[in-house]
């Protein structure tokens, strides 16, 4: 029973999958997505229903199928668990998974492929159920590459376009880089333990801290951490996520914003236990999680693309993250795992709202006064908007004051770092919201008239969202009780858990602190682009560091000229130069050979008489030896 | 059951074809293929991990036994063997060309021959099957190969000098075991007590026969000139078996014979082995003719199961076996792909195609299937293979599987930059029919396959560890 209930979870999205996959086509345009919705709404059903019942048991729930991969030493089984973290995971994942497949409903509706749009936004969620239930590394593996292949399909979703193409091989690449850290990590586990289950690992590092093993346990965190940087966008294996925004919005917020790119997130969370016993690795995931932070930020602040913004932002945000896990406060980092999925899918939905009505147009030098024409879109993106610029009372800023906190308790350099990204984030969060939804329209008259608020089907889900985005912060006040450091108590070791820590005069200056760095780039953004009439000069003649900034200071050039033409080059060598020269090589011996046989073919130069004269002294020569002898 | 059964099918099945006329051969070729699939399958079911054996007196003097044996392993390769030939056959029916006969009873022969390597267990009786794999592939190259007649005799002769060569210096190393034991008996071989020196000769003369027709970097330059030139049944023989028969030869004759000289010469094959892995990955990159790409990516694979093989550690040798099976399967989907391009568009140019997504969906679902398999994402049969063969080298050093993991992005870099081209973007002008049904039987088959081992691998890894931890005794006395 149990089984079967938790295997349900999985086989809801895999069934719609499969459904649209074969008969999409045949069914119209309005079922595929009907069908994927309500699949999606299985599983968040049934993870609520675990959530509810973990809740009040505090019992993790294990099911194990059948063995997977055996090694000499030890096997893996497909086995999963239901345990704190997973299940908060997967009311993320498929509660916000469900909100947008009914905005996609909406917003796909027009589509010729809408079945294959819904089939693989079905496989995602399954491959993400995987990633998040899977009780150890191997089966956390299949979801982990699982989700990357269904990137890679609905990045290049509009597959005429070979630009979209090529962005989705990127970001496939880039993760699969980051992906062989991931493997190295789990063998070196593997190698030290015999075991990759969770469980076991746990129960083995605790004991075991001989000098050897904690050299090569480094190894495997930070192995471990390479996958995380490719699958949650860190430097240096950041640059497919902007670029993946090529694909439709909603997936954009589903799996560039909330879901996937958390992925490495979870993993460090998982592997806790791990980490702690690092502190160099950890304190590196801290520096590159701040860097990050700040850099990514630094690119938003001058792009022009609403989605290529909101990708950095992404990017910025998930680098606070990684910060407060280096730092060792896993809780703050869930936390805002979880705020954030809430307000940058209402803003990536928002944007896509705000694409739908302009006909496609994403550069937002040409919009300007939605405010009026989509109400809805506009309060729940200004509700996004100031929860992740960390303004009071919205959720973004409980979590981004706490990383803010952790970060001055441990490295006042880090500190800073962080704060100048919020500044920035602040700042270019409201030059998108000031140039999106004030002012005059600046568009085509074409559009104008085309200008509309989107259906209840995208509306719907920006509203929860928004709400979410605004009293999300609930879960874990910084003052008294915090729901959710004690739920997720079980999860790490005890010297982990934060302690709930008084409303103090400290803390009070902090927030202060934070809220007025948050204000500030506001004013800023207040002052550059609603003080004056037109859009500032810099966003359309872009000069100076402006345009090192808008060249995302060119990465994407340096990797291009240091990796890709290289390789391109030695394919070329390779193919022209080193196989002529084997194949040479090759045909050299034989023409050695050759050489070698000439005398002996001299010898059979076909007169009989030659050959009588031959046989004729050889014989005598035999007849004298048998005589000798 | 006799093992020899097997053999005996496989002949009088080639016999009969050729005698039952170009209208019937294709029919009774498959009749003799399934044939063949059903009793090896039998002999499975049978199989209580002792292996079965077959023996009697083939030459006094020199002794020469025919004797056969079945092991976990060599069943492993006989089915392999003996369910891929139906598979292949179905991909050459619906396609007729001049003297079918000959070609079908061709194709049964060589499938005798290979079974004959993967049986035998006298190094004479090996030796012959070993050189008999090679008359009929020579044959179908030349006889139903592209191209210009002149282009791929010349193909198909560079192939057969070199392989041919190469196998020289095996026999020369098999002679000089008999000289040295008076057996060509496997386990007479195994305990030759051969000193460090000789074994290091020995494992060179192995390697070079095997080097070649596996191939391995730097042995390979004949390969993407035949894949190329070969029919689609030839290219299907010679990547899915042929290779297999080499590489399974270096766990059955190489390893265990000279196991000092394998730990001696061990970082420069699995240097070898790695190099080729990369540079396939490399130079398919910049490849414009279809096979072309396969035959290289193809190099990369076998270079990846080489070094599981050369890893001489358990996991190493198990991931082989897997690859082994999963690449089998893996590289038929993969040239059945671009036969199923080539027939429609008429070009094998990768440059000429494109946007084929946007006309064939099913097509577009079994091909993108095939290559996930070949970029070993989870699930699928050849991640079990590549995922524990990467395991076994980490236990030799981590910079190992470093290196030979870089295939995980390289790999990917070349697979979907060929997918892109082929498949995606602007739908060409030219028509592109669907699978027929035919093809679709071809690809469900070969999903299934990779599907339900890349979920469930055990029953094979089960098969052939016993006869695996023997080969490895052997290989660390």
């Amino acid at each position: 029973m149990e089984t079967g209930l938790v295997l349900l979870l999985l086989i809801f999205p895999l069934v719609g999958f499969l459904i649209n996959l074969s008969v999409g086509k045949k069914i119209g345009r309005s079922l595929p997505g009907i069908i994927a919705t309500a699949a999606v709404t299985g599983s968040f059903a049934i993870s609520l229903f675990y959530f509810i019942q973990i809740l009040s048991t505090g019992q993790a729930i294990e099911v194990h199928l059948f063995q997977w991969v055996a090694f000499g030493e030890f096997s893996v089984n497909l086995a999963f668990v239901l345990d704190q973290l997973s299940l908060l995971w997967l009311l993320v994942v498929t509660g916000i998974g469900t909100l947008i497949h009914i905005y996609s409903i909406g917003y796909m509706h027009d589509d010729e492929n809408v079945d294959r749009f819904f089939s693989y936004l079905n496989l995602f969620i399954f491959f993400m159920i995987v990633l998040v239930t899977a009780n150890n590394l191997l089966v956390m593996f299949i979801g982990w590459e699982g989700v990357g292949l269904c990137s890679y399909l609905l990045i290049g979703f509009w597959y005429k376009n070979q630009q979209f193409n090529d962005a989705a091989k990127k970001a496939f690449i880039m993760n699969r880089i980051g992906d062989l850290g991931f493997l190295t990590g789990v063998f070196t586990l593997a190698y030290l333990f015999k075991t990759v289950d969770f469980a076991t690992l746990k129960l083995a590092l605790s004991t075991t801290t001989t000098p050897e093993t904690s050299a090569l346990l480094g190894v495997a965190a930070f192995c471990l951490f390479i996958g995380a940087m490719g699958k949650s966008a860190q430097i240096p294996l950041y640059t497919w996520l902007p670029d993946a925004m090529a694909g439709p919005t909603p997936v954009s917020a589903l799996i560039h914003a909330a879901t996937m790119v958390t992925a490495g997130i979870f993993m460090i969370t998982r592997l806790n236990f791990l980490f702690d016993l690092t502190p160099d690795i950890q304190y590196f995931i801290a520096i590159i999680g701040a860097v990050t932070a700040l850099f990514a930020a630094s690119i938003g602040i001058v792009q022009t693309d609403i989605k290529k913004v909101l990708a950095y932002s992404t990017v910025s945000q998930l680098g606070l993250m990684f910060l407060a896990l280096g730092l060792g406060a896993y809780q703050i980092a869930v936390f805002h795992v979880i705020t954030h999925a809430f307000f940058k899918a209402c803003l990536f939905l928002g944007s896509g709202s705000v694409i739908h009505a302009m006909g496609g147009e994403q550069d937002m030098r040409k919009m300007g006064g939605l405010k009026g024409v989509m109400s809805i879109t506009y309060i729940t993106f200004l509700v996004s908007t100031l929860s992740i610029s960390g303004i009071p009372p919205f959720a973004g800023f409980f979590s981004k004051d706490e990383i803010m906190l952790v970060a001055f308790q441990n490295s006042p350099i880090l500190w800073v770092v962080a704060m100048l990204a919020s500044l920035l984030t602040a700042f270019y969060m409201f030059r998108v919201l000031y140039l999106t939804f004030f002012k005059e329209f600046r568009g085509t008259s074409e559009q104008k008239k085309h200008l509309h608020e989107s259906p209840s089907s995208m509306t719907m889900p920006l509203i929860v969202l928004g709400v979410l985005a605004t009293v999300g912060g609930l879960i874990s006040l910084p003052f008294g009780y915090s729901w959710l450091n004690n739920y997720l108590s079980p999860i790490f070791s005890g010297s982990d858990v934060v302690e709930a820590h008084g409303f103090s005069t400290e803390q009070m200056v902090f927030m202060g602190v934070s809220t007025l760095i948050a204000l500030i780039g506001m004013s800023l953004a207040y002052y550059k682009y609603m003080t004056k009439s037109t859009v500032p000069e810099e966003d359309e003649k872009i000069t100076g560091f402006a345009k090192v900034l808008y060249n995302k200071y060119y990465i994407d050039e340096i990797y291009n000229t240091i990796f890709i033409k290289p390789i391109y080059a030695m394919s070329n060598f390779f193919n022209s130069i080193v196989e002529s020269i084997i194949t040479g090589v090759v045909f050299g011996f034989a023409l050695i050979a050759k050489g070698l046989s000439a005398p002996a073919k001299a010898l059979q130069n076909g007169s009989v008489g030659f050959y009588l004269s031959f046989f004729v002294v050889a014989f005598c020569l035999l007849i004298i030896c048998l005589f000798l002898v | 059951m006799n093992i020899a059964i097997i053999l005996i099918i496989l002949l009088v099945g080639a016999i009969l074809t050729y005698l039952s006329g170009n209208r019937w051969a294709p029919k009774v070729a498959m009749l003799f293929a399934i044939i063949t699939a059903i009793f090896s399958i039998a002999l499975l079911l049978e199989y209580h991990n002792t292996g079965t054996s077959f023996s009697v007196q083939w030459i006094n003097n020199p002794s020469v036994m025919f004797s056969l044996k079945a092991d976990g392993l060599s069943l492993i390769m006989v089915l392999l063997t003996s369910v891929l030939l139906p598979i292949i056959l179905l991909t050459a029916v619906s396609h007729t060309v001049p003297y079918e006969k000959l070609l079908y009873s061709l194709i049964l022969f060589m499938a005798f021959a290979m079974t004959g390597v993967f049986l035998s267990s006298d190094a004479l009786l090996y030796y012959v099957f070993w050189e008999l794999s090679l008359i009929p592939i020579y044959f179908i190259v030349v006889l139903w190969g592209n191209g210009s007649m002149s282009k791929r005799r010349r193909s198909a002769l560079t192939f057969f000098i070199y392989t041919f060569a190469g196998s020289l210096f095996m026999l020369g190393a098999i002679i000089y075991l008999y000289t040295k034991t008076g057996s060509f008996q496997l386990y007479d071989l195994y305990n030759a007590n051969l000193s460090d020196t000789e074994q290091l000769w020995i494992f060179l003369a192995f390697f070079f026969a095997y080097a070649i027709k596996i191939p391995i970097f730097p042995f390979h330059t004949w390969q993407a000139n035949v894949y190329q030139k070969a029919p689609l049944v030839g290219t299907l023989l010679l990547g899915a078996l042929m290779s297999k028969m080499a590489l399974y030869s270096a766990l059955r004759w190489q390893l265990p014979i000279a196991p000092h000289a394998a730990h001696s010469m061990q970082t420069v094959v699995l240097t070898l082995s790695i190099i080729g892995v990369i540079y396939g990955s490399i130079v398919a990159l910049k490849q414009d003719n279809l096979k072309r790409f396969f035959a290289y990516a193809s190099l990369a694979h076998v270079g990846f199961i080489a070094a599981g093989i050369y890893a001489l550690t358990l996991d190493g040798l198990q991931g082989a076996v897997l690859l082994m099976v999963a690449h089998g399967f893996g590289i038929v989907g993969l040239f059945f792909g671009s036969e199923v391009i080539y027939r429609r568009f008429n070009t094998p140019l990768i440059s000429q195609m494109g946007g084929i997504k946007g006309q064939a969906p099913k097509f577009t679902i079994a091909f993108f299937l095939m290559i996930m398999a070949s970029i070993t994402i989870p699930l699928s049969f050849n991640f079990v293979g590549e995922l524990t063969i990467m395991y076994g080298l980490y236990q030799v050093s981590i910079w190992y599987t470093i290196l030979i993991g870089t295939s995980m992005f390289l790999g990917a870099f070349f697979m979907l930059h060929m997918y892109q081209l082929v498949m995606l973007g602007e739908v060409r002008k030219k028509p592109f029919a669907d699978l027929t049904v035919n093809e679709g039987i071809v690809f469900i088959l070969l999903t299934a396959v990779l599907l339900f081992f890349g979920l469930y691998s055990k029953p094979i890894v089960d098969l052939a560890s016993p006869s695996l931890q023997e080969i490895l005794m052997y290989v660390n006395r």
